[in-house]
């Protein structure tokens, strides 16, 4: 199948006052239409740069980055919720549509049907300060899909939630994203996160961050993220990136 | 159930007596403060050409209200805030948003803001007096370089403190910087507009009567003014008195328009 994405000796180099770092290094993978790639390496080390580049936040120092259709378009999840407290739940939805120029009534009608379908029907016209962090998440997810974009990006999705709210929100999460059959790439420094979700684990050096491996995730009775933790390769390929990483304090 | 209710009851009981006991000595506080007052004078302890007093005053105020005097002065006076306070607020809106819109002309220019900001306006009067001439044009002048300074440096704060994190998720949308503006900086900032409007009235207010002291016909800061220079004590801290209503009136208003921007 041909990528949908393909990045070629990515570089980003940040310049100030006192000199420039070079937080991402000849970085090169692709993406197959419909996988789920996770982006894990040591903290600080350039993950997020390369989300940001990818989505236009931030401009690259050197590199190709080829989409496979033209005007591919992304959605990017941040790490903190940000849905604007003046806004309902659903107008926080439609903000990406707006913004646009897409909102119509078929749009809106479609963002409602995902609102409905994802378990938050009853919040609709609620104010996000009445949400839990869980559900403000899954909103902040909705608000991105609303927009039907090709590829997910997702920059530690999860980080900003206790634990058990991580773990039932990652199934929630990944079932959404499988049954509206998107494209992810998502970020984390949570491996176990990254071996439960993906369908491929890149992992970076420290910084300048390059790619150190690249894991296919082949788990016996993959299914969902909680239960994939239980599947007997789980520990092994934790195990195995957790050397990768080369953690010292 | 019985005992939180009667605990219920308690604290309820306890509440309703520590508010009656702050509205007693809130009342307590002016009335003693005016019969000590009037008996002072009364009793010739204090010379009432000096300090008046509260029986003097009210007769003065009574006189000013038969001759219909007092109300073209505050008229002039509420006339003078009001139109101050809105060409103070409309252009510290439209220069705020400017300099938000083009951060390098912010950088350009924050040393000049700093300094009109810290510098006692009242030390230009003179000049204005003599650029703008000795008429209500000079109060208004003096009026808005008092507020609208303050107003343009809080507002575009505000604006600057806007939430990183909501332009960055309009930015991945590839929001236009109009877009960023009207859907993320202004909703965010509507308690920085309704602050900017409380200090904004009581700037122009002490511009207006810091103008009217200086060169007025008209207004109570002319009646506080005219009431010194013939030495009639009475009237001085008559219109005191009913320009703090006033002032009290105005700023009561704001906060009116202040719960329904937030209630929204």
């Amino acid at each position: 199948m041909l990528p949908i994405l393909k990045v070629d000796n990515l570089s980003k180099t940040y310049h100030d006052m006192d000199g420039s770092v070079t937080a991402v290094l000849d970085v090169s993978f692709e993406v197959k239409d419909k996988e789920f790639i996770s982006i894990v390496g040591p903290s600080g080390c350039g993950k997020s740069t390369i989300l940001s580049i990818l989505s236009n936040l931030e401009t690259k120092s050197s590199g190709k980055i080829t989409f496979s259709k033209e005007n591919c378009l992304l959605g990017y999840m941040l790490q903190k919720d940000s849905l604007f407290p003046w806004r309902t739940i659903l107008d926080n939805c439609l903000i990406g549509l707006e913004i646009n120029g897409k909102l119509n009534a078929k749009s809106k009608q479609r963002v409602i049907n995902l609102l409905n379908a994802y378990g938050l029907k009853d919040f609709i016209d609620k104010y996000p300060d009445s949400l839990s962090g869980g559900m403000r998440q899954r909103v902040a997810l909705i608000r991105t899909l609303a927009i039907d974009p090709d590829i997910l990006l997702l920059d530690e999705p999860f980080s900003a939630l206790d634990y058990q709210t991580r773990l039932a929100l990652s199934d929630d999460v990944y079932k959404i994203i499988k049954q509206e059959g998107k494209t992810a790439i998502m970020v984390t420094h949570d491996l176990a996160e990254a071996i439960s979700l993906s369908d491929r684990i890149i992992v970076l050096t420290k910084r300048p961050s390059c790619v150190k491996k690249i894991y296919d995730i082949k788990l016996t009775d993959k299914s969902t993220p909680i239960h994939n933790r239980q599947c007997k390769e789980f520990s092994i390929y934790y195990d195995k990136i957790w050397r990768d990483l080369d953690v010292h304090l | 159930m019985s005992i939180y209710n009667s605990e219920h009851e308690k604290f309820l009981k306890k509440r309703k007596r520590d508010k009656r006991i702050i509205c007693f000595f809130q009342i307590a506080i002016i009335v003693v403060f005016l019969i000590g007052w009037e008996l002072l004078a009364r009793t010739k302890l204090i010379n009432t050409f000096l300090t008046s007093s509260p029986s003097n005053v009210i007769m003065t105020i009574i006189k000013l209200h038969s001759t219909h005097e007092l109300y073209n002065h505050i008229f002039v006076t509420v006339y003078e805030t009001f139109l101050s306070f809105s060409i103070a607020t409309i252009i510290g809106l439209v220069v705020a948003t400017i300099l938000w819109w083009f951060p390098k002309l912010a950088k350009i220019l924050d040393p000049y803001l700093t300094i009109i900001n810290s510098l006692p306006k009242v030390a230009l009067g003179p000049l204005i007096i003599i650029w703008v001439g000795a008429s209500i044009n000079s109060i208004i002048f003096m009026a808005l370089l008092i507020s609208t300074i303050i107003t343009i440096i809080n507002i575009y704060n505000g604006f600057m403190a806007t939430e990183s994190n909501f332009i960055t998720l309009l930015k991945s949308f590839k929001a236009l910087k109009r877009q960023i503006f009207f859907k993320a900086v202004v909703p965010s900032n509507r308690l920085t507009f309704v602050n900017c409007l409380k200090i904004n009235i009581s700037m122009s207010l002490i511009g207006v009567i810091m103008g009217e002291l200086l060169v007025s016909k008209q207004g109570l800061g002319y009646l506080i003014m005219y009431g010194s220079q013939v030495f009639n004590i009475d009237l001085v801290i008559s219109s005191v008195f009913i320009l703090g209503l006033v002032s009290y009136i105005m700023y009561y208003v704001i906060s009116l328009i202040e719960k329904k921007l937030i209630n929204k």
